[in-house]
């Protein structure tokens, strides 16, 4: 399915992240990796638990720093611009969009789930909010199954559609870069699948990290795949090449091959 | 498989025992309210009648009611919790979502702790010092309070943060990766979730209030003062008033004669208020948590 193996040449990359580092306290999440993320991918990123999946991603839109103790080193640019110097860290949070492992459906009603971020962001015409809840809903695959019942609370949907509720909250700012953490966790199957195709289709709109520990699930869905372990990338290459017969290192033929340790 | 067995037995047998004997001990908890307050209504019925609640104490608080204690014991409560209210739940807010592990906020919550623990005739001394003598606000129903919503304060601060940690992490981490502030994430998201814990726990603090006798007493309640009977702005805050708890200790005490029902009237008028109060915050409770949205 990968036909974009070589448009690292191409085009410019989004996301340039230079020997990041990162440590809690004493004890290191990431060892210095570098890689760069290209427009309309999807960049699969697999790895086991302690990995820095997570924390990559944090870095990303800086919410690392809602947690203490936390040193951060390197640097990880967007649009060649490093993050860490953006004077407006929540502008920079809204070109992100940020789907966590957990549905979190805020305790607002649905409506009001996805129209949080327009919100807070100034946005307060009727009619603009109506017309941003609905496409999401729409491009999160949800609209049908809640578009009589807007005002219903979004906490009280089940969990896959609350995880659908999530992303379209996501989709709401409209994020150039879309970062899904293990986002099918707490979804069936079926769910997953209708989710999956969601994404094939925002790749013609935005760039997204996908974090997986579905290794099927990178197969299916991305152009390159990224495999880190214990916070170092061990390589990165097309999907095809990852999942191939003879990838860059034994380690990512036994971890994909579920011959690990 | 499933037959009895001596062990078994055995088990069954100290399951009941241990059963029986929480549920008695749990028993003799409830025992002695029951008994203080079927004890005070016995004796207090003969004085009980809304006049008693709406007159002032005559000849020398041998005989009369209650109006002008009662209404003084609302004047500290309330003004108190006013003062005590915003400061103790805004300091929680900030210890709580915005503050960061480190010296100062270790040293505040360290604070908080311990003046929790200050006993209540330390905070009337303190009280006395810094309110009547250095403040200059003299012996006043403003100083008693400000003393009352120092006391209090540090549970406000407890029961608030109490409330907010159970607002769940992941929602204010959703927020944040929306684009939302901190102010935003808690005006929009913290604060409506966790209103009703805020609440009680203001509301609890009014119990507390009301049935202190120490802090007020060197600080602006006074033995007697006569006020207009039936008016709700009979007093000002910038002059004494008299108080249930103090008016129920000088007549217990201090003064011979006294008609026998109107001790006994005193308290239960104290407890009433007291337990309206509770049951008002476990209705609030009960109203708000139907509400709950997760």
């Amino acid at each position: 399915m990968n036909t974009n193996g070589n448009r690292n040449s191409q085009t410019a990359p989004v996301i340039e992240i230079n020997d990041l580092t990162v440590r809690y306290g004493d004890t290191p999440a990431l060892n210095g990796i570098s890689f760069d993320v290209y427009k309309n991918e999807i960049l699969g990123i697999i790895g086991p638990a302690q990995s820095g999946k997570t924390t990559l991603l944090k870095v990303i839109n800086r919410t690392l720093e809602f947690t203490a103790g936390t040193t951060v080193e390197g640097s990880v640019k967007l649009d060649g611009v490093d993050v860490n110097t953006v004077g407006d860290v929540y502008g920079l949070r809204r070109r992100i969009g940020m789907v966590l492992p957990l549905p979190v459906g805020l305790p607002l009603s649905i409506y009001d789930n996805v129209a949080f971020a327009p919100r807070t962001a100034g946005v307060r015409a009727k009619s603009e909010l109506d017309e941003i809840v609905e496409r999401c809903l729409q491009q999160a695959a949800l609209w049908d199954e809640v578009k009589d019942r807007l005002n219903t609370l979004g906490t009280k949907l089940s969990g896959g559609q609350q995880q659908r509720l999530t992303i379209a909250r996501a989709l709401s700012h409209q994020p150039e870069i879309l970062c899904l953490d293990e986002f099918s966790i707490a979804v069936d199957p079926i769910t997953t699948m209708r989710i999956e195709d969601v994404l094939k289709e925002l790749r013609a709109e935005m760039t997204i990290l996908l974090v997986t520990n579905l290794i099927q699930q990178a197969k299916r869905l991305a152009n390159r795949t990224a495999f880190m372990l214990n916070g170092d990338l061990v390589e990165i290459d097309t999907t095809d090449v990852i999942f191939s017969d003879s990838p860059g290192s034994q380690a990512t033929y036994d971890y994909v091959n579920g011959n690990f340790g | 498989m499933f037959t009895e067995t001596p062990i078994s037995r055995q088990k069954q047998r100290t399951e009941n025992i241990v059963r029986i004997l929480l549920l008695v001990v749990t028993s003799l908890m409830i025992l002695p309210l029951l008994l203080i307050i079927g004890y005070l209504l016995y004796k207090a019925l003969p004085v009980l009648s809304l006049e008693f609640l709406f007159t002032n104490p005559k000849d020398n608080m041998r005989a009369g009611g209650l109006w002008a204690p009662f209404l003084g014991t609302i004047y500290l409560v309330v003004v108190s919790l006013l003062v005590s209210a915003p400061i103790g739940v805004l300091a929680a807010v900030y210890l709580n979502e915005y503050a960061r592990e480190n010296w100062f906020t270790r040293i505040t919550n360290l604070a908080v702790v311990n003046l929790a623990g200050v006993p209540s005739i330390v905070h009337a001394l303190f009280g006395v010092g810094a309110f009547v003598l250095f403040a200059g606000l003299g012996e006043s129903i403003l100083a008693a309070s400000l003393t009352l919503a120092i006391m209090t304060l540090p549970v406000i601060i407890a029961s608030t943060t109490e409330a907010l940690k159970a607002v769940p992490m992941s929602f204010r981490e959703a927020c944040w990766n929306l684009g939302a502030t901190r102010w935003q994430t808690i005006r929009r998201i913290v604060l409506p979730n966790s209103i009703s814990g805020i609440l009680t726990g203001v509301i609890l603090q009014v119990s507390r209030a009301a049935g202190e006798t120490a802090p007020i007493m060197f600080t602006g309640a006074v033995f007697y003062k006569s006020i207009a009977e039936g008016d709700l702005f009979a007093y000002n805050i910038t002059e004494q008033c008299m108080a249930l708890s103090l008016h129920l200790f000088t007549i217990s005490t201090q003064v011979p004669d006294v008609t026998e029902g109107i001790p006994y009237g005193t308290a239960i008028v104290l407890v009433a208020t007291v337990l309206l109060v509770n049951a008002a915050s476990i209705a609030l409770r009960v109203y708000l948590r139907t509400r709950k949205k997760w």
